[in-house]
């Protein structure tokens, strides 16, 4: 029997591969309801890994590329890529962004129009990263957690983890050294009259945004990355850069209700790369940073590698399952 | 060369903001050498929930000096210094206070008047002011011991936007230790700055920001070097017509 603490998505994304391996598997949630205690529902959910390198190692690559083939066996994954623009006054930025990163090609403001109808006008060029997908991250948490049952996998909600179990994936709970909480704050917008398919994200020098589409108008804005350990709600002044963000993106959000804002701590290591430890006999699956949907399954299939080594075989593995 | 009676042998500064990640920028303070970095102390952190980011800072052995970046009051500017004292254990202060949220300028008046403040609860001040001679001048007078003129806007990799009044500023306080803070883009900036006699660089965006973050830290320290050793060196002054780097006299006489 397999003991994990914490429900969250480095927790059932283990349970899942624990599961596949053939394990019996239980998990221990504090909270009542998948994911509710998860930083991971505050995520904006994008499988971006030729994105995030223009500030994050080249691992996020090596392991995050085969992730959204990892969550399209669980949850919708809409393949719809990334559009990166920059506002006229920081066009400078397009250029360096191409440079340290790669898998995209330079779109044209006609092609932007024709991707997205909505930029019509708007941007004279865009980065496009063709391979990049995005998901909801809560309907991933439920349908994840679903699956996970199903394949036998027990999780005990409102329950305390014993004092000792095989793997924690609590998060910023775990006492690990060295891990250090990165605040993001978000928010979710609701505007049936801007149709954008896919995400954008807008350059800017001070305030980087991002807006995931997460289906029937809604969107996701986030973007803040702060070196606090504080999960009081969002700051007034994050909540406006982001809105003045994403007004610069396309001015019909305006319009937009601001339907939820929230805050969440992301637990990170010094490099910003998850890590795989050992602690007093338990392992330990931390630091996601801001790559949870991105890196879990690559790191949930280590740590299943660690714990039942003689099914290692992970192509061999993936044919099968195929 | 001494700040405030502490001698200090690295003449780059760091600053320690938007780094890929706090491994990188450990890295980068390694490769610059640098024996100062600042820190923000912004107000979402004031409270000390930026423990964690903080500690690896101290990990790196230098000594900090923490900054009220993004500090557009007197009033905020002063209780910033306050909780940066408590926090981090040192009289040193960056002091910014801006006056304009687009050009990030710093208002000189509120500078000053938060400078007197300061100094008079015992605080040792070191003020992003711009290149003005006569605003250098109150600070001294506000007991401000050193200055740190801007070489152009914050993060936005111009150079030295006004050279000559910058050579105005060390000529006019001949024994001030001016840190040209703001504005670096490149070595070669630096070197300029080091070159006209300026006693220190101060520089984050330029580090952070490249491509290889501890490549150009390293870059900076030796930028930083020539243009202190080329100043010491005392450079030739330039001339408008070419003077023949060998003997015109006793040239060999072809019959």
């Amino acid at each position: 029997m397999i003991t994990i603490a914490g429900a969250g998505l480095a927790g059932l994304a283990c349970a899942y591969e624990l599961a596949q391996r053939g394990a019996a598997v239980t998990v221990y949630e504090r909270g009542e309801t998948p994911g509710d205690s998860s930083v991971a529902r505050f995520a904006g959910g994008m499988l971006a890994p030729w994105c995030e390198r223009e500030s994050a190692e080249a691992e996020v690559i090596t392991l995050g590329s085969r992730a959204s083939n990892w969550w399209a066996r669980i949850t919708p994954v809409h393949r719809r890529g990334t559009l990166v623009v920059a506002p006229a006054r920081d066009r400078a930025e397009l250029p360096r962004f191409a440079r340290r990163t790669s898998g995209h090609r330079t779109v044209s403001a006609q092609d932007l129009a024709e991707l997205e109808p909505a930029l019509a006008g708007r941007f004279s060029q865009g980065l496009f990263f063709e391979g990049e997908a995005h998901l909801d991250p809560r309907r991933a948490l439920r349908d994840l957690s679903a699956k996970v049952q199903e394949m036998g996998v027990e999780i005990r909600y409102g329950t305390p983890a014993p004092a000792r179990v095989t793997l924690d994936c609590t998060g910023m709970a775990a006492p690990l050294p060295g891990l250090r909480p990165v605040r993001g704050e978000m928010a979710i917008l609701h505007c049936q009259d801007v149709q954008i398919s896919r995400t954008l994200r807008l350059l800017h020098p001070r305030m980087p945004l991002y807006l995931v589409p997460r289906g029937d108008g809604h969107f996701m804005i986030g973007g803040t990355m702060v070196e606090s350990s504080s999960d009081r709600p969002v700051t007034l002044r994050s909540l406006s850069e982001l809105l003045s963000a994403a007004y610069a993106l396309h001015p019909g959000l305006a319009e937009a209700s601001v339907v939820e804002t929230g805050a969440g701590l992301r637990p990170a290591f010094a490099d910003n790369l998850p890590r795989l430890s050992e602690q007093d006999g338990t392992l330990y699956l931390n630091g996601l940073y801001r790559h949870g949907f991105l890196l879990a399954p690559a790191m949930a299939q280590q740590a299943a590698g660690l714990l039942i080594p003689e099914t290692t075989d992970e192509d061999h593995r993936e044919r099968q399952t195929a | 060369m001494q700040f405030y009676g502490i001698e200090i042998n690295s003449r780059l500064l760091l600053g320690t903001a938007q780094y890929p990640s706090p491994a990188v920028l450990t890295e980068a303070v390694k490769s610059s050498g640098t024996e100062i970095i600042t820190v923000s102390l912004r107000r979402e952190t004031a409270d000390g929930s930026g423990a964690g980011f903080w500690e690896n800072l101290r990990e790196t052995g230098c000594r900090i000096l923490p900054n009220t970046a993004g500090c557009h009051s007197v009033q905020e500017a002063v209780t910033t210094a306050h909780m940066a004292r408590e926090l981090f254990d040192t009289p040193w202060i960056k002091l910014e206070v801006i006056g304009h949220s687009d050009t990030l300028q710093p208002d000189v008046f509120g500078l000053v008047e938060a400078a007197r403040i300061l100094s008079a609860d015992g605080f040792q001040v070191f003020p992003y002011t711009t290149d003005d001679l006569v605003v250098g001048e109150k600070l001294l007078e506000a007991g401000c011991e050193l200055l740190m003129p801007w070489g152009a806007p914050i993060g936005s990799g111009q150079g030295l936007r006004n050279p000559d009044a910058l050579r105005a500023m060390r000529a006019h306080f001949p024994d001030v230790p001016l840190i040209v803070d703001a504005g670096i883009g490149r070595p070669s900036d630096a070197a300029q700055a080091m070159e006209m006699g300026m006693d220190a660089v101060l520089l984050n965006t330029a580090v952070a920001k490249a491509g290889d973050p501890a490549g150009m830290a390293h870059a900076m320290a030796m930028a930083v070097v020539a243009g202190r050793e080329g100043y010491e060196a005392d450079p030739m002054e330039r001339r408008d017509m070419a003077v023949p780097s060998t003997p015109v006299l006793g040239m060999a006489e072809f019959a």
